[in-house]
């Protein structure tokens, strides 16, 4: 969940009213946000880098105000202003327009040519005429492009965007791609050219860019954008150029979005309009700008598309469970800058989707507004008329009955991770990893997360280790799941349901361990015997003392093993004493 | 003999504060009890054991013992528990005491014509008796005497001052001392001051000067006979903890587990098979509409699977409507509009919830006539996440869904009301929320009367239309459904701040062996 930073002050000033921290915490919650926490920059600063630091750090007060991951025209004080102000219906939503240019003139152009399709085939474009900024706006319309750049743009990999000085630069543009030897200019905030490769190197350092190299370094040919006298305005997604960096002065602003999601750009660029055309001379006008594709094509930008979505009041009041009418739910919704009006068939009701509200695609989305704006608390709780009889698992109906017994013969239950290390299941229980069918982890942060278990052994030994601690014996169990490879599932893997035990004692206890598997078979009513019932009979395997290990069958099927731990299987686990256990498939007894 | 006695009444002592309720169960000898109480019958207002040991000529420590006795046998004697302050010779001032101090047997070593100075240095007492005798002018040093320097008597007769004062505090007459004497003593290190713990001994209200042999319990033997009825029973120390049961113990994050399966099951709700951690990306994301290019499916958020790397099996229709609601729309959405690749949802990974498990049970439900259905699961799921004191890269989530026709927003807060009061949490709220597959989403709060503050329980919500309706399920249908961690409300229960104190190897066994049942709503 993205989280957008304002000063408290400058946020009241704009919604024209002081609230305490509670009301203010009370409103959020009402409208789906979350007032994380109130702070300041020199309380920030002195958290991260201590008191010196933030000896000259200011101390306004911030507001720190959690947005759910949809709601990209929340992400900047302009959009919470307005959003709330709607909300609170102390203003009407705005309506944005494209519009051409005001003396006539060529629309600015973007030219794509087709050598950026390898790597970021698409681009859109637009124009902000006569912006006035301040210090905070400007702030905010950095600020902003950052957490678009954050959310939507998925760390530029989706969409870059680029924002420009007009006046500094002249039309049409190009944008294309290149070897990275061909490219060079000064990039922002540097005092020199270099080159697409000397800046990549010279960025694999920076705390900021070095995040985003990735997305291009391994191309063959970089993007890159040019003016018509050849002046580089950015080389997407790592940086613009300096040449044409905007500054608080800048009156005329041309924003272009390089992507590889066509879709994500047109929102990121009907979000950045939208929120900053406020400031322009003309409020809430966006001046087009067309994009030219290599095949010919011509599109006009930004799309600040208005969509009318029509649904029924009953809707509404059946999916939500409330009863209201079609005119106060189009009241509902408008307070939501979903601007709604009754169009007089039944109760139909005709919904505006704003271009800044790219989150609403269903008709669900719609009645989740009115749900907020009536407010999710005010809605009757009632209890559901589904009559369904209960049923449980078995297999986890059995794991139930038979903890509840395994507990009761003395042996404690241990609860460890299905996640371990492949040294855990192969080489500390002396086994090759091949022959353990397990499934492995691609992108494991540590060892801990190599594979999935194949056996509980690890786990109850590890807890051992970690228990030398306490009296002996030590008796645990655990009845859990463990993973194996299995080619007749869809997923190409299986869990199965064991059964695991420990006794960890000066004496190795195989009586006290024969004795447990005696007993849960007389739990699930298996008699000892050969065929119908179940026996042991003398086995080899690596994990256990040679001689002292025997195989389990019930009914004919091998079902596991039961024995004296190897004592290098002891030791590999840290352990002193001997021990011994049980390790069973408790499917077949279901 | 006594000591060994006294061994074992301290023995005693240990044993009932480990268990054992039995007391006395070595008497003291009789002989010495009833002289005690005889003395005590004679003493009005009680007597000190101090003084007892004086009067009976027996070591303190031993009255000490017999008082314990005593007291053991019920109201026959009442004891007040007293620390005094009391010199005490030491080994040094006991020699003394004996044979004189260091300048006495100085001084009566030497003969009427004197002893040479390194004969009298070889006594045992030499250097010290020497310098103090010298200094009490007793003797003199005649360094110029042929043969070398001899020492000589002074004078006829001397009073040995030190050896007098050592025997009256070895008489208990120590108050006839002055305090500054005492102290000169003490400097050289012929007395010391030690703390006594004795008792003021009184008749209880059951006093007797003759004790009754008590028994410590009832035997087989008694039952028989019968002769447990003239018999007299040591009592019990009821303040004693009594012996652990041998027995095995659950472990409490699976206590918690068996609770809330009750509570899904009086309610109503089936079990979900989710026995099956491995998943392909598609039923994990793609089948919840959850688009390909969410953060959630990083490599930074999700464990993907190397081996066996991709599914290969899908239901073809379905797969080619999700696809569809992915990247064009329908069922009345937009869609995402974007570039769907079936590579991106063959991908095998652990699955990140259970939900992966409820879009498999809805899509098996889809392809029968529909029936209302309440599902539950309650099982683990995994993040590649940083672990830290409330986080793990695998925890268990608890589900429930509900499908049935015309389904609403107040049904789900309905349904969130009854399963929350089950577990003792009446005081609920909703906040707007957002998940990629419900809409409306809701986070579900609870006012937390402790820290006096809404805290965050669980999250729910009804699933997308772009979800259910390539499923195939019937057009007015709606599914609600919840999800919180089994981890947090068992801390909470538990008084946990550590995870891993509770999940996973780590585990502290002497908390699952102390931890109580499980009651959620108490």
């Amino acid at each position: 969940m993205p989280t957008v930073s304002v000063k408290r002050d400058l946020l009241f000033e704009a919604l024209g009213q002081k609230y305490t921290d509670e009301e203010f915490d009370e409103l959020c919650f009402e409208f789906g946000l979350e007032l994380d926490e109130i702070t300041s920059e020199k309380e920030i600063l002195s958290r991260e880098q201590g008191d010196e630091k933030a000896a000259g750090a200011s101390d306004v007060v911030l507001y720190k105000i959690d947005v759910p991951a949809n709601r990209y025209d929340l992400l900047c004080l302009e959009g919470l202003v307005r959003g709330l102000q709607v909300f609170k219906e102390k203003l009407e939503a705005p309506r944005y327009k494209r519009v051409s240019p005001a003396d006539g003139g060529e629309p600015q152009r973007l030219v794509i040519t087709e050598e950026t399709a390898s790597v970021r085939p698409h681009a859109v474009a637009a124009v902000l005429r006569n912006i006035s900024f301040t210090q905070e706006r400007y702030e905010s319309f950095i600020e902003l492009q950052e957490k678009l750049h954050q959310n939507i743009c998925r760390k530029r990999t989706l969409v870059a965007i680029g924002t420009h000085d007009l006046d500094t630069i002249s039309g049409p543009f190009t944008y294309t791609a290149k070897p990275p030897g061909d490219i060079r200019f000064k990039p922002l905030n540097q005092s020199k050219e270099y080159t697409a490769a000397e800046l990549m190197s010279h960025y694999k350092t920076d705390s900021h860019l070095r995040h985003y190299l990735h997305i291009i370094e391994n191309e063959p040919l970089y993007p890159i954008i040019y003016d018509s006298n050849g002046i580089v305005l950015s080389m997407p997604p790592i940086i613009n150029g300096d040449h044409s960096k905007i500054s608080l002065n800048t009156k005329n602003i041309f924003i272009e979005c390089t992507a590889t999601d066509l879709t994500k750009a047109k929102i990121t660029l009907d979000m950045i309009v939208t929120m900053f055309s406020e400031y322009c001379d003309e409020p809430f006008t966006v001046e087009e700008a067309e994009v030219v594709y290599p095949d010919g094509r011509l599109c006009v930008y930004p799309e600040l598309a208005y969509r009318t979505e029509t649904l029924s009041g009953d809707f509404i009041n059946k999916r939500v469970g409330i009863n209201e009418s079609a005119e106060s739910i189009a009241q509902l919704l408008t307070r939501m800058c979903l601007r709604s009006e009754v169009s007089g068939e039944g109760d139909l009701i005709q919904v505006e989707i704003p271009p800044m509200r790219a989150d609403v695609i269903h008709a669900c989305d719609i009645m989740e507004d009115a749900a907020i704006a009536h407010g999710f608390n005010n809605i009757v709780r009632s209890t559901p008329r589904t009559y369904t009889v209960a049923n449980q698992l078995p297999l986890n109906k059995l794991t139930e009955l038979l903890r509840q017994d395994l507990a009761a013969a003395g042996f404690t239950e241990a609860l460890t991770f299905a996640l371990c290390s492949q040294e855990d299941i192969a080489d500390k229980l002396r086994k090759n990893i091949v022959e353990t069918r397990a499934v492995h982890i691609s992108n494991p942060k540590t060892a801990e997360f190599q594979v999935v278990r194949t056996s509980l052994l690890p786990g109850l030994l590890k807890t051992l280790a970690a228990n030398r601690k306490m009296p002996l014996p030590l008796k645990l169990f655990e009845i859990s799941d463990v993973v194996l490879k299995d080619e007749t599932k869809d997923v190409g893997a299986r869990n199965n349901r064991r059964l695991c035990a420990v006794y960890y004692n000066k004496s190795p206890g195989f009586e006290v361990i024969h004795g447990l598997l005696d007993r849960v078979m007389q739990l699930l009513d298996v008699k000892p015997g050969r065929n119908q019932g179940y026996h042991i009979q003398a086995a080899e395997d690596s994990t256990f003392f040679p001689g002292r290990c025997a195989e389990i069958f019930s009914c004919g099927k091998s079902i596991g093993h039961l024995g004296v731990l190897h004592p290098d299987v002891i030791s590999r686990f840290e352990l002193t004493m001997p021990c011994s256990a049980i390790d069973i498939d408790i499917e077949p007894f279901l | 003999r006594r000591r060994r006695w006294w061994w074992k009444l301290q023995l005693q002592h240990c044993l009932s504060l480990t268990g054992d309720r039995r007391t006395g169960l070595h008497m003291a000898d009789t002989g010495l009890l009833e002289s005690l109480l005889r003395l005590l019958e004679k003493v009005d207002g009680g007597t000190d054991s101090q003084d007892v040991a004086a009067d009976l000529g027996v070591d303190h420590q031993v009255i000490v013992g017999a008082v314990k006795s005593l007291q053991a046998l019920g109201e026959v004697i009442s004891t007040e528990q007293k620390s005094s302050k009391h010199w005490e010779l030491t080994g040094e001032g006991r020699e003394i005491a004996e044979q004189g101090s260091h300048e006495a047997r100085v001084f009566n070593a030497i003969p009427d014509e004197g002893l040479p100075q390194n004969e009298l240095m070889k006594m045992p007492s030499g250097k010290v008796g020497f310098s103090k005798a010298m200094s009490n002018k007793w003797i003199r040093l005649d360094k110029a005497h042929e043969g070398g320097p001899r020492v000589f008597k002074t004078v006829e007769t001397i009073e040995d001052t030190v050896r007098d004062k050592l025997q009256l505090v070895q008489k208990g007459q120590s108050a006839k001392l002055e305090d500054k004497e005492k102290n000169e003593l003490k400097k050289r290190k012929l007395l010391s001051e030690v703390t006594v713990k004795s008792y003021w001994i009184t008749k209880g209200s059951s006093f007797s000067t003759t004790i009754t042999k008590q028994e410590t319990e009832l035997t087989p033997e008694m039952i028989a006979s019968g002769s447990w009825k003239e018999k007299n029973f040591k009592p019990y120390n009821f303040e004693a903890m009594g012996v652990a049961p041998d027995c095995g113990h659950l472990h409490p994050l699976m206590k918690v587990r068996t609770q809330f399966r009750q509570i899904f099951l009086e309610m109503g709700f089936t079990e979900m098979p989710t026995n099956n951690f491995i998943e392909s990306s598609f039923w994990n994301f793609d089948s919840l509409f959850q688009p390909q290019q969410h953060p959630a499916r990083d490599q930074h958020d999700t464990f993907f699977i190397s081996d066996p790397a991709l599914a290969h099996e899908f239901p073809q229709d379905y797969m080619e409507r999700v696809k569809k609601v992915h990247s064009e729309g329908g069922y009345g959405s937009q869609g995402y509009k974007y570039d769907w690749k079936i590579e991106e949802a063959q991908k095998n990974l652990l699955r990140t919830h259970t939900t992966a498990v409820s879009a498999r049970m809805l899509y098996k439900l889809a392809q029968q006539k529909f029936t209302p259905v309440k599902y539950f699961s309650i099982d683990r799921v995994f993040r590649n996440e940083t672990l830290d004191a409330t986080h793990l890269a695998e925890f268990h989530q608890i589900e429930g869904v509900v499908a049935d026709y015309g389904l609403t927003l107040g049904n789900l807060m309905g349904v969130l009301h009854q399963f929350f009061t089950k577990l003792g949490i009446t005081k609920l709220r909703f906040k707007p929320a957002y998940n990629p597959y419900t809409e409306p989403s809701m986070e579900v709060f609870s006012y937390h009367e402790g820290l006096k503050k809404w805290v965050e329980v669980g999250n729910s919500g009804v699933f997308r239309p772009e979800m259910l309706l390539p499923m195939g399920l019937p057009e007015g249908v709606s599914v609600i459904a919840w999800g919180l961690s089994l981890e947090r409300p068992t801390m909470i229960k538990y008084g946990i701040n550590n995870i891993r104190e509770l999940v996973g190897h780590k585990v502290n066994l002497q908390m699952v062996y102390d931890s109580p049942i499980c009651r959620l709503d108490s």
